[in-house]
């Protein structure tokens, strides 16, 4: 991975946001961005981001490549689309803050411990093994990402949710024994190969 | 209204602003006949609803007196008010123009005595103070209303309060049996001056317009700050009376902003500019202006005008369009939420009064009405299909008071122009 993102840095020597237009999802946008402010203020977590949305597309433009790429800022982005909506030039900021988040990790960028990229990863794994979530066993896992300790703690904390979606059939009880995948399981795979050998290809991925 | 005489050689101008007044005088003092079509009942548009105006802070009377007594002393020009134009077809040097004239139920013995106003007891909001005041329903539009008539609402027909009015005029001005009459005009050009309206601030959703008191518009800070309007010039909060000393100002409000007006509305930063101006006026050195701003657009000339208020230490400049506003239900104060562009810092400020310097939009769907060329925000273009139909004023574009003057002046020469064609055609 590490070579990849030395490749990346030297085919758009000194212009990251060309880099970013040409790699990151809806980053073709990042130049509309008129510095307005206002996905930042309306970001309901924006006091907690090290650096606001329209932070991160100025240091795009200013080249603060390393910076950016090792941010765990749009890794903080629960998708509530309150800046998209209010956005004076409809920026699909959103869409733009995962795409930093996954151009990031593909990159090797990414900062390791960051909670969001890790259950991200989980969920994926978790997903494409079979076609179909497993709920019990992503609960389970993401409870007891950190150790056991603190994943019996997290699992005491959360008992009344889990047993009402036991109760409502939101959570199958006996899914590390009994999970239904989907029943192409294969057919999916190769679908994902598919996706993803094109999407390496589009973004120059490709060895 | 058989007495209005128009030909093909006749010019008719849409809308009585400062842009169609001037239209009007500048097209008859060429030795054209005008009529003037105004949809209000008196001539003037929105200058007249402003303290002052930028960049010489000279009160709008002043001018609307110089263009009124031109207007006055040309036999050219024939004027009508509470003339809506509903449809204009035809082509250039011959279209007809359906107006609708809506009755005034006053007529022209009226000497403005206001023993009419004095009888009646029904109030109605004063659309002059953007409904901050309310006033008889028999009334004079505004001090320096022309024609100098007084209006009778149609809301008191059918009441005592009419019959009161009535009775109060010792000089038979007052009469209630007028009725709506649509009438249609022929002319050879016509200049289009219906000009703007502020944009609807309740649209603005994070910014409250329609559910905090102390958030209003620019128009209305406007009228706050003149001695003639609704708080006598004092410049108070909407919802407790108190002085507002520490006021923001939301540059952009509505305006360069996909979600609401796309274009730039170009007059909103001078605008507040000067409504600092109005600050340290009535408050001196106690005054505190904030204005919150994505960039000022003070275009050539005015620069020096931003310079003055930037040298004022009364007046402070944020560069960041404000996210939300909340209010404290306490003291009514409101509080100013987004982050600055420069150092990226979170900020909640908290203010007395907030105003929204909101855009400009087209008030008439001049492309609905007389199939004219228009832009993407509704502005009358020059295009092929306006051969004889010409946007003047902030019909055209969003414009100060100088520019749409300007924009007037040019649009009659190209008026005059078709009227001289259709004069040599027709021998
Ligand atoms: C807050 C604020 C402050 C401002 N301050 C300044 C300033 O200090 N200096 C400056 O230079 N400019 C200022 N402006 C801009 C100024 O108001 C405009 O430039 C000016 O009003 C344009 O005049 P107009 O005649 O084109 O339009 P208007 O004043 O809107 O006049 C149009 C007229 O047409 C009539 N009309 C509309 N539709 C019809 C119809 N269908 N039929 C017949 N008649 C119709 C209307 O009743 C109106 O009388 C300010 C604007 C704002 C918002
Ligand atoms: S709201 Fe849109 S234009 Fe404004 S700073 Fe954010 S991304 Fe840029
Ligand atoms: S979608 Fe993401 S970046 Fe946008 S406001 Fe919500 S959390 Fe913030
Ligand atoms: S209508 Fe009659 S009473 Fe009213 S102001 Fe005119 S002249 Fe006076
Ligand atoms: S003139 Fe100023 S406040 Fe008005 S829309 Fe343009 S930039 Fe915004």
């Amino acid at each position: 991975m590490g070579d990849i993102n030395t490749a990346m840095a030297e085919q758009y020597r000194n212009n990251f946001l060309k880099e970013v237009e040409a790699n990151v999802e809806e980053g073709q946008w990042v130049k509309m961005c008129m510095q307005c402010g206002v996905c930042s203020g309306s970001c309901p977590l924006g006091p907690a981001w090290e650096h606001p949305p329209q932070e991160i597309f100025m240091m795009i433009r200013a080249g603060r490549r390393e910076e950016v790429l090792k941010s765990e800022s749009m890794w903080m982005c629960t998708s509530c689309y309150n800046c998209i909506v209010r956005c004076p030039r409809e920026l699909p900021i959103t869409h733009i803050m995962h795409g930093l988040a996954n151009y990031a990790h593909r990159l090797g960028l990414a900062p390791k411990m960051n909670p969001t990229r890790r259950f991200a990863k989980m969920f994926w794994n978790n997903l494409t093994k079979s076609g179909r979530v497993n709920e019990i066993e992503l609960s389970v896992g993401l409870y007891f990402m950190d150790g056991f300790k603190t994943g019996i703690a997290r699992a005491w904390a959360m008992k009344d949710i889990g047993l009402g979606m036991l109760k409502t059939r939101r959570l199958n009880p006996f899914g590390f024994v009994s999970h239904k995948g989907c029943k192409d399981k294969k057919g999916i795979h190769r679908m994902l190969k598919k996706a993803r050998e094109i999407e390496d290809r589009r973004k120059g991925f490709a060895a | 209204m058989a007495d209005v005489v128009a030909t093909h050689e006749t010019i008719v101008v849409v809308g009585g602003g400062i842009s169609g007044m001037t239209a009007a005088v500048e097209a008859a003092e060429t030795g054209k006949n005008v009529i003037l079509l105004e949809r209000a009942p008196s001539l003037g548009g929105r200058v007249n609803q402003l303290y002052k105006y930028f960049p010489k802070l000279c009160h709008p009377t002043c001018g609307m007196e110089i263009n009124l007594r031109r207007l006055r002393g040309n036999k050219r020009i024939r004027v009508l008010t509470q003339a809506e134009v509903l449809k204009v077809e035809g082509r250039a040097g011959d279209y007809k123009i359906s107006v609708t004239l809506h009755p005034r139920y006053v007529n022209d013995h009226c000497t403005a005595c206001g023993a009419c106003g004095e009888a009646v007891a029904t109030e109605i909001p004063n659309p002059f103070d953007y409904g901050m005041s309310r006033m008889k329903a028999a009334y004079l539009p505004s001090l320096m209303a022309y024609p100098q008539r007084y209006v009778i609402d149609p809301s008191i027909l059918g009441t005592p309060d009419a019959e009161k009015a009535r009775e109060a005029c010792k000089y038979g001005a007052v009469d209630l049996d007028m009725k709506p009459e649509t009438i249609t005009l022929t002319a050879g050009a016509v200049v289009w001056a219906t000009g703007w309206r502020p944009y609807d601030a309740a649209k603005i959703q994070p910014y409250g317009y329609d559910r905090f008191d102390n958030v209003i518009t620019s128009v209305e800070f406007e009228r706050l700050s003149d001695p003639r309007g609704p708080t006598g010039g004092r410049i108070v909060r909407p919802s407790d009376g108190k002085e507002a000393k520490n006021v923001a100002f939301i540059q952009c409000a509505g305006s360069r902003d996909r979600n609401h007006l796309k274009h730039c509305s170009r007059i909103c930063c001078m605008a507040s500019l000067k409504q600092t101006t109005y600050m340290r006026e009535r408050f001196g050195d106690e005054a505190q202006s904030t204005i919150y701003y994505i960039d000022i657009r003070a275009i050539d000339r005015f620069e020096d005008f931003y310079q003055k208020v930037q040298a004022d230490s009364t007046v402070r400049f944020v560069k960041s369009k404000v996210a939300n506003i909340t209010e404290d239900e306490a003291t009514g104060d409101v509080i100013l939420h987004g982050v600055d562009t420069e150092g990226y810092h979170r900020y909640d400020n908290r203010h007395d009064l907030c105003v929204l310097a909101v855009g400009m939009e087209p008030s008439a769907d001049a492309k609905a009405i007389a199939g004219v060329a228009v832009d993407a925000s509704g502005f009358i273009e020059l295009g092929p299909t306006d051969g004889g139909i010409f946007g003047a004023g902030c019909a055209a574009n969003a414009l100060d008071v100088n520019r749409s003057v300007q924009s007037a002046t040019a649009s009659v020469l190209r008026a005059v122009q078709v009227v001289n064609r259709v004069a040599k055609a027709e021998g």
